[in-house]
């Protein structure tokens, strides 16, 4: 069994500690930031991307460990070490998938390393869907994932008009600092509550600043999509900046939001019950009727997109559960899983056929769900360019810079082709 | 008419080229030592005369390419996608080009679309390894192709990398294998890599085109090619542009760019071209000579004293290190006075060396000197003791040990870093309390920073000192030397000097040994007193990095470099008298080396067989004393690996009713149920074909469908047993996918890992053939009886006629039956033999990794080898049930690793009782149970032991590892 002795976020350290949260998709986490400080907590986003934070990593944890483990062990320490914050008054917080895949691991790598540096005594809360561990002054309710979800999805829409239209934009920039402004007014709106009509009406309102902004849309650019290992398929700081890459080499970016992983995570759970008869009825009730109701909240949210004329709505949830069948079964749920071949899929089936497959190096996972499945994705789409690259501590940006050239380079063969 | 020029600068070398309508005119090939804007400029000044000031349109490419391009505001072409261009353009009925550059491997198919890859950020097999290899074989690439063909023989060499490589080579090497072997094996290697890791499961066939400057220049390495793939001459075509092709490539495509240059436009574009850094760069090692001065006259302080060889008399001691890459000598008088040294590339042939300076010695002792006692450790210990009658054979560990005392007699931390092991001892109440010792895959250490410096054109020595003053030294990195490669690729993009590129490459080296080897977080964790030695350490630059890096002052000897030989030295002052070779018997001595296989086992050993001039043999390259031509003692030892394989060979080939045949891959996660499903098909009437244990072979015929060449080695064996089945023309193969593995209530879950859960997705995706018989996969539950029962009735009625629910449930009833049976019986077989050792006195072995490690190949005859050692060896699932299972520190939610954590706790609750992790290169789980294996056992005084196992077949590296932990335990004792 595993170590229970771990030390638990309590009641009275809600006003008095700091809890630190590592970056992974910048709108995502400023909603939902504002959202836990509205709930009393201090929080604090660690945005540090220099070099140090992969080498402060490299020292505390395994160095064949993942290298998202790596980037967000190194930069809680860093953060921890800085003289900032009192060591004694912080707290660290971060999201644990738990399943088969390595990554299960992180919070207890994350508390080895604590230990070792000699904050034993930092409590880390680990947030996951499979509960496991139980913190006093951190507890997530029904209304609370509610609200939670319903950020993602606002973020999500962010996040995907603004990749649309920073390649097309007159004055470079525009779409990122409306994405950012947009984060914060979110925030600020959710507070008056959400669901029903109010969350459409300001879904309208993104949808309709973004057309707003000054675009040139009369050059057509390839689209590439990016899909993989969660945490370096959306970080920067784990991906080296790949979107920005992508996008000064005229490519327009497809990110499948972070809806989709929820969705997926929902999804196994239900896959779990029914294959493996894991968990119990009611849950398994309750998860299948969220899992219906974030379904019609992304149909909704294509529907307001598709509104525009100008924007693309992704693929619905739905559809990308299927054409997994094309690939794999969806029983394979460690990692990304299923859920990695059928963005894939979905990416080339709906005119993406560039695609960027990022992951760690040495994620097991991929080796089945990425690389393991290029084949067969090729044989449903012989035009799918599709490109694996790994990250790591060490793996060298012009190594990783000169494949995804070739891969843009393809796609303007694919492109001319058609 | 119509100029194009085409420039491709890689990893290595400059490569221009300019076509008057399409008809080169002006070829250049040359090396650019990372001077890469230079090298540019001095060629085209070349060409400029042939262009006469004429308008021309231009083209960049290549690795190096890209910043320079981008940064001089010139077009730029991808390398694959330009050399696509040139093919299509030359020779437009190809089916498939390979090419290989410095330190690139591409494949492009050009039949049904064009289908272009290049190697991951994990692979070595190309010309930059053949380089370094050439270097290990102390010859240059020519030689090195002169060489292999005259090979007779090809040996095994792992072609994952070059780190992997050339711990199979030099144990060939010191062996005594024939270098024209070693070197046609290193092009074998190079094919292999390039087939399984590009390739990827679509067959190379029709015209194959052969580019790039290795392939242009290896006549070797194209027959070698040509032979594996089964293509004549017809059909290997190997062009006279090879060498060039990007670059014409290149020059093509510029032909459809906008915008045309002058020569002159062109220089000074690339002169004034600012470079952007993007190298992240460090502190630099020294502030100035001064410091430098304080820093050399600190370190000079820890000196041993010479003697005069020319004028002592009375006994001496010799002692001699023969290392991977250099030998070693040290004879001292008996007050341990350093009376001569020798310190040399061992130029793969050890003995020789050895000879001439025995020779040497003798010649300077005359009369007066008398060699009272000599030792052998390192590498080639046991073939020079038994070359030359040497009267101890030492474990490095102790050798260095002993001359660390020497120094700093209270030390507490030795780290040595050496040609190409790093070794780190902790110190505890005068003992060695745990060793820590580089894993293959990281073992880039004193060798490669030899190997970069010749490859940037200097001496090490000089390569060393530039680095001392170096102004930005660049971060390069701490993983294996490949990435450090690309790394350094990186950094001369961006203009990084030679003294940045030396200083970082220190650094490097430093942080490697740090936070991958010892993985320490701070300095405190390595004690007070640290001794650093090695020949590595001899580099100041490598010295001043790992200080700075510690924020600690060491003691560094004088002879870095000879402390194992220093260390045998004394310690063969407990002779009395010498066996050691005489005067007159080295004058005749002669030793020859012949390779042979041994047929003792199904290891097929690759055995050495050394005979001297007095008829004496010594073999080498065995695993058991079978192939050393000794007879056995009469005791067989328990081997619970062994009894294991036994045990599943029980579960055969049946003739089965119904007719048709399932076929179980022996591989993986069969190696745990596979007495479930056999015994399932074979109550159900099928007959049954179980792929046998694995050979080398077995790997070999399933390389061509790997997609991902960074997974472990026992999933990519896996595509063998896959296609031996698919051979024996079976109706159906089995291996479900199991996300869940048997619960056996001592974790928080019960998971398989991603790749034994799910291998068969992949397997199915990238395993044409798999497409013409039946390939089962189901997702199963096996923790529940019943419904398993159904799930399979539900499957099979689909796949089978005549399924009945009746045998399905009846069969899986005898199904688990018999797996229970099984691992009662190996825990009932742990049992006995843990009660055999306790009875004869012998010590236990738990060899423990997972069920799959007990296969022949993967486990490369370890299991052997530690019997040979006087183990009883054991699994980890025959004993874990033997402790109580505690708490640990980590999430513990796969079966096979609660095990490895119960077998950690019986180790570490029993005296007698030792753990050696055996680890897949690549298992990414095993990044977390290895640690916490270790807590485990070092919380209770435990030596910890980790095995990196991957495609390396040659055992030496294993040797030292298993030997420096009996060592160990012995000076414990």
């Amino acid at each position: 069994m595993t170590e229970k002795n771990y030390v638990p976020f309590t009641e009275e350290m809600i006003s008095e500690y700091t809890i630190l949260a590592p970056n992974m998709l910048p709108i995502h986490f400023n909603i939902i930031l504002q959202f836990m400080r509205d709930k009393g907590y201090k929080v604090d986003l660690l945005t540090e991307d220099g070099p140090e934070v992969a080498q402060t990593g490299l020292k505390y944890v395994h160095n064949d460990t993942c290298y998202p483990a790596i980037l967000v062990i190194g930069q809680f320490m860093r953060a921890i070490e800085s003289g900032k914050y009192d060591p004694h008054k912080v707290a660290l917080i971060y999201f644990q998938t738990g399943g088969g895949c390595r990554a299960s691991n992180y919070i207890f790598l994350l508390r080895k390393a604590l230990a070792k540096a000699g904050y034993d005594y930092v409590p880390v809360i680990s947030i996951s869907f499979d509960g496991l561990e139980k913190h006093p002054g951190f507890k997530i309710n029904i209304p609370t994932w509610y609200k939670l979800l319903y950020g993602i999805m606002y973020a999500d829409l962010i996040m995907a008009l603004t990749e649309q239209v920073k390649p097309y934009e007159k004055n470079k920039g525009d779409a990122a600092a409306l994405a950012n402004k947009l984060s914060l007014e979110v925030a600020e709106h959710m507070r008056g509550g959400v669901g029903g009509k109010r969350t459409d009406e300001m879904m309208r309102e993104i949808v309709k600043r973004f057309t707003k902004i000054e675009q040139d849309r009369s050059v057509k650019k390839p689209r590439v999509g990016i899909v993989g290992e969660i945490y370096v398929k959306f970080s920067p700081l784990g991906n080296n900046n790949l979107g920005d890459f992508l996008v000064e080499n005229g490519a327009e970016v497809v990110l499948p939001g972070l809806m989709n992983f929820m969705l997926y995570c929902v999804y196994n759970k239900v896959e779990d019950y029914e294959l493996y008869h894991r968990g119990n009825w009611i849950v398994y009730k309750a998860v299948k009727f969220a899992f219906k109701f974030l379904l019609s909240k992304q149909a909704k949210m294509a529907e307001l997109i598709e509104e525009s004329g100008m924007f693309r709505s992704s693929e619905s949830f739905d559809e990308v559960v299927k054409i997994a069948e094309k690939c794999i079964g969806r029983g394979c749920k460690m990692g990304e899983g299923w859920l990695l071949p059928a963005e894939m899929l979905s990416l080339a089936e709906h005119g993406t056929p560039n695609i960027v497959c990022t992951q760690p190096f040495g994620c097991l996972p991929n080796h089945i769900c990425g690389k393991g499945m290029m084949r067969p994705i090729k044989e449903h789409y012989p035009h799918a360019n599709i490109i694996a690259v790994d990250y790591d501590a060490s793996a060298s940006r012009v190594n990783q810079e000169n494949r995804i050239k070739l891969m843009l380079a393809n796609a303007k063969v694919v492109e001319e082709a058609k | 008419m119509a100029y194009t020029l085409g420039i491709d600068i890689g990893s290595t070398t400059v490569k221009v080229v300019l076509l008057r309508d399409r008809e080169p005119i002006f070829e250049k090939y040359e090396r650019h030592y990372s001077a890469v804007r230079e090298k540019t400029d001095e060629i085209l000044q070349q060409a400029a005369p042939l262009l006469g000031g004429a308008p021309f349109k231009v083209a960049i490419s290549g690795s190096a390419g890209l910043g320079l391009a981008t940064e001089a505001g010139l077009p730029f072409v991808q390398e694959v996608y330009a050399t696509s261009r040139v093919v299509e353009a030359l020779e437009p009925d190809t089916s498939c080009v390979i090419e290989l550059g410095g330190e690139d491997a591409k494949i492009i198919f050009f039949d049904g679309g064009i289908d272009e890859r290049m190697n991951g950020t994990c692979a070595g097999g190309t010309g930059a390894f053949i380089d370094q290899m050439a270097t290990l074989l102390d010859v240059d690439a020519d030689e090195l192709d002169r060489m292999s063909l005259e090979a007779k023989r090809i040996y095994p060499i792992a072609s994952r990398c070059g780190v992997f490589a050339k711990t199979d080579i030099q144990p060939l090497l010191n062996q005594g294998a024939s270098k024209n072997d070693v070197a046609m094996s290193i092009y074998k290697a190079v094919v292999n890599q390039t087939i399984a890791g590009l390739a990827q499961g679509k067959k190379i066939r029709g015209k194959v085109l052969f580019l790039g400057g290795p392939l242009y220049y290896c006549k070797g390495l194209r027959k070698c090619f040509a032979e594996t793939l089964g293509l004549d001459e017809e059909h290997a075509v190997f062009p006279s542009f090879a060498r060039f092709s990007v670059a014409m490539g290149a020059a093509i495509y510029s032909e459809n760019v906008d915008g045309e240059y002058t020569i002159d436009d062109i220089l000074s574009r690339i002169r004034t071209a600012k470079a952007v850094q993007t190298a992240e760069l460090l502190e630099p090692l020294f502030s100035g000579a001064e410091e430098y001065g304080y820093f050399r006259a600190r370190h000079q302080k820890n000196s041993v004293k010479r003697g005069d060889i020319a004028s002592y008399t009375g006994d001496a001691y010799l002692g001699i290190d023969c290392g991977s890459t250099t030998t070693k000598l040290a004879l001292i008088s008996s007050d341990k006075e350093l009376l001569y040294t020798y310190y040399a590339s061992n130029k793969g042939d050890p003995v020789e060396i050895v000879r001439e300076q025995l020779e040497k010695i003798y010649c300077e002792c005359g009369d007066r000197i008398k060699i009272k006692g000599s030792a052998v450790t390192g590498y080639g210990e046991e073939l020079i003791k038994n070359a030359f009658n040497i009267d101890f054979g030492m474990v490095e560990t102790i050798a260095h040990f002993t001359a660390a005392k020497f120094f700093m007699p209270d030390v507490n931390f030795i780290l040595d870093i050496g040609g190409q092991d790093i070794k780190c001892f902790r110190i505890k109440n005068g003992a060695i309390d745990s060793i820590m010792l580089n894993e293959a895959c990281s073992s880039g250490c004193g060798s490669f920073l030899e190997t970069f410096a010749k490859s940037l054109g200097c001496s090490i020595e000089e390569f060393a000192t530039r680095g001392l003053f170096a102004k930005r030294p660049v971060d390069l990195g701490s993983r294996c030397t490949v990435f450090m490669n690309s790394s350094v690729k990186q950094a001369q993009k961006d203009g990084a000097t030679l003294e940045d590129i030396s200083a970082g490459l220190s650094i490097s080296v430093v942080k490697n040994a740090l936070y991958k080897v010892i993985r320490v977080a701070s300095a405190e964790e390595l004690g007070k007193n640290v001794v650093v030695q090695g020949g590595t350490f001899y580099n100041d630059a490598v010295l001043r990095a790992f200080e700075k890096e510690l924020g600690t002052e060491v003691v560094r000897p004088d002879i870095a470099g000879l402390m194992g030989a220093f260390g045998a030295a004394l310690y063969s002052m407990r002779a009395a008298k010498s066996t050691i070779i005489s005067p007159a018997d080295l004058k005749n001595f002669t030793h020859t080396a012949k390779a042979t296989v041994c047929k003792g086992c199904t290891n097929n050993c690759s055995l050495t067989v050394n005979t001297f001039a007095d008829g004496r043999k010594f073999i080498s390259g065995n695993r058991c004393e079978k192939g050393a031509g000794i007879k056995s003692s009469g005791e067989k030892l328990p081997n619970l690996h062994e009894q294991k394989r036994n045990m599943l060979a029980e579960f055969g080939d049946v003739n089965g009713t119904r007719g048709e045949t399932v076929g179980l891959p022996l591989s993986l996660g069969m190696f745990e149920l596979l007495p479930l499903w056999h015994t399932f098909f074979k109550e159900m009437g099928f007959s049954v074909k179980v792929s046998k244990m694995s050979t080398r072979r077995t790997y070999e015929k399933g390389q061509f469908s790997i997609p991902s060449d960074t997974a472990c080695y026992p999933a990519k064996i896996m595509h063998g047993h896959i296609a031996e089945l698919l051979e024996d023309k079976v109706d159906a193969i089995f291996y479900p996918c199991l996300t869940y593995n048997v619960d056996e209530h001592l974790s928080d879950n019960h998971y398989n890992c991603p790749v034994v859960a799910y291998y068969s997705e992949l397997l199915s995706g990238n395993v044409e053939e798999l497409s013409s018989i039946k390939f089962l996969y189901p997702y199963l539950n096996i923790n529940d009886q019943k419904e398993l029962a159904a799930e399979l009735y539900t499957f099979l009625r689909t796949k089978f006629e005549g399924i009945k629910k009746r045998d399905v449930n009846r069969a899986v009833k005898a199904a688990f039956a018999a797996y229970e049976k099984f691992e009662q019986g190996v825990r009932d077989a742990g049992v006995a033999a843990v009660k055999y050792a306790r009875e004869h006195g012998k010590k236990i072995m738990i060899l423990a990794g997972r069920p799959y490690h007990i296969d022949s190949e993967i486990g490369h005859g370890i299991d052997a080898l530690a019997n040979s050692f006087g183990f009883v060896v054991v699994s980890e699932d025959s004993v874990y049930h033997l402790a109580k299972m505690r708490p640990v520190g980590v999430l513990n939610q796969w079966t096979y690793h609660s095990r490895l954590y119960g077998a950690s706790f019986f180790a570490s609750e029993n005296k007698d009782v030792q753990l050696v992790q055996l680890v897949s290169f690549g298992c990414g789980v095993d990044a977390i149970t290895t640690d916490e294996v270790r807590a485990i056992l070092e919380k209770n005084s435990k030596l910890y032991t980790q095995i990196k196992i991957d495609e390396i077949a040659g055992l030496g590296a294993v040797k030292i590892r298993l030997r420096s932990l009996i060592g160990a335990i012995e000076e414990k004792e």
